[in-house]
């Protein structure tokens, strides 16, 4: 389009529209915020045969080795993740999960009793059983 | 033949409505044609002619031409009184309050754009509304919230735009 279609179409946008348009782009970045980023979460909650093991902070770079029946399974801490590195499972998915990074996320490893959930967000679960 | 004994007189006003309300009907079923990649986000082309029948004739032509829309567009598409039936007439009572609203709005400084996106955003509004209470109870519903204004934002301005060009032009519109 060339410059002076371009002009045409700027000429009917007056001060209050651009002042409406403003405020209708200020509303929908802020539904967007609001709604889509969900609770960052702060805490990697560690459970075994269905009892909180351990509480990890998700501002440093650790790692931990839980006991189930199976054998142990591997939880791996990351600033902002937490990931199963590795568990005894036959089919592995809560290592194919893979990292966990929004608030509520769970990764459940049920053959070893072993779950990896974030804290924060509407937990998309309402109970584990193992 | 006995002559009819109804007399249903025919108005310059009825004609007029009866035209542009037609214009809205074939936009709506033209619309219906394009391909969308979430159901509930349309461009909504027929609010063009809703928001000029508001700047030319006022907002009682307004309110008629798109409830008529509504039904015959519905009845064209198979869509009576089936769900989205019921969304399209929220959505666009929610826009008519709306552009009654903003028909206060100095008009100097709020023009055509003004007004299709305060309608872009009450039509969505109502439908979400009405999605929450009636067909879907549950929060789930908002999720798609931020698409469903973004997409409002993008066709408010964009309708509102042809609106305001077709109405800087009065060749293009009939005369009141």
């Amino acid at each position: 389009m060339d410059r002076a279609a371009l002009a045409a179409w700027r000429r009917h946008l007056l001060a209050g529209d651009l002042l409406v348009l403003a405020g209708g782009l200020v509303a929908t970045v802020a539904s967007f915020l609001l709604l889509w980023q969900g609770e960052v979460p702060d805490r990697a909650i560690v459970r075994a045969g269905g009892a909180i093991v351990a509480e990890l902070p998700l501002n440093d770079r650790r790692a931990l080795s839980v006991e189930g029946p199976l054998g142990t399974t591997v939880i791996e801490v990351e600033p902002g993740r937490a990931r199963v590195a590795s568990d005894p499972g036959p089919r592995q998915y809560c290592v194919r999960q893979g990292w966990l990074s929004r608030g509520g996320a769970v990764a459940i490893c049920a053959p070893n009793q072993v779950s990896l959930s974030l804290n924060g967000g509407g937990a998309s679960h309402d109970s584990l059983s193992y | 033949m006995t002559r009819s004994v109804t007399e249903l007189p025919v108005t310059a006003d009825d004609i007029r409505i009866a035209r542009l309300a037609a214009a809205a009907i074939a936009l709506t079923v033209a619309e219906a044609a394009i391909p969308m990649p979430l159901p509930g986000v349309k461009p909504g082309l027929a609010n063009i002619i809703t928001l000029v029948v508001l700047w030319r004739y006022g907002w009682r032509d307004a309110a008629w031409v798109s409830l008529l829309r509504v039904l015959a567009g519905s009845l064209l598409l198979g869509q009576f009184l089936a769900p989205g039936f019921f969304l399209s007439l929220s959505g666009s009572l929610a826009s008519l309050a709306a552009l009654g609203l903003a028909g206060w709005l100095p008009r100097r400084w709020f023009g055509p754009v003004s007004h299709s996106l305060f309608a872009a955003f009450a039509h969505i509004g109502g439908q979400l509304l009405v999605a929450r209470l009636w067909l879907v109870p549950h929060d789930g519903v908002f999720y798609l919230t931020p698409v469903f204004l973004g997409a409002a934002l993008v066709f408010g301005l964009c309708n509102g735009l042809v609106a305001a060009h077709l109405l800087a032009d009065p060749g293009r519109t009939p005369p009141p």
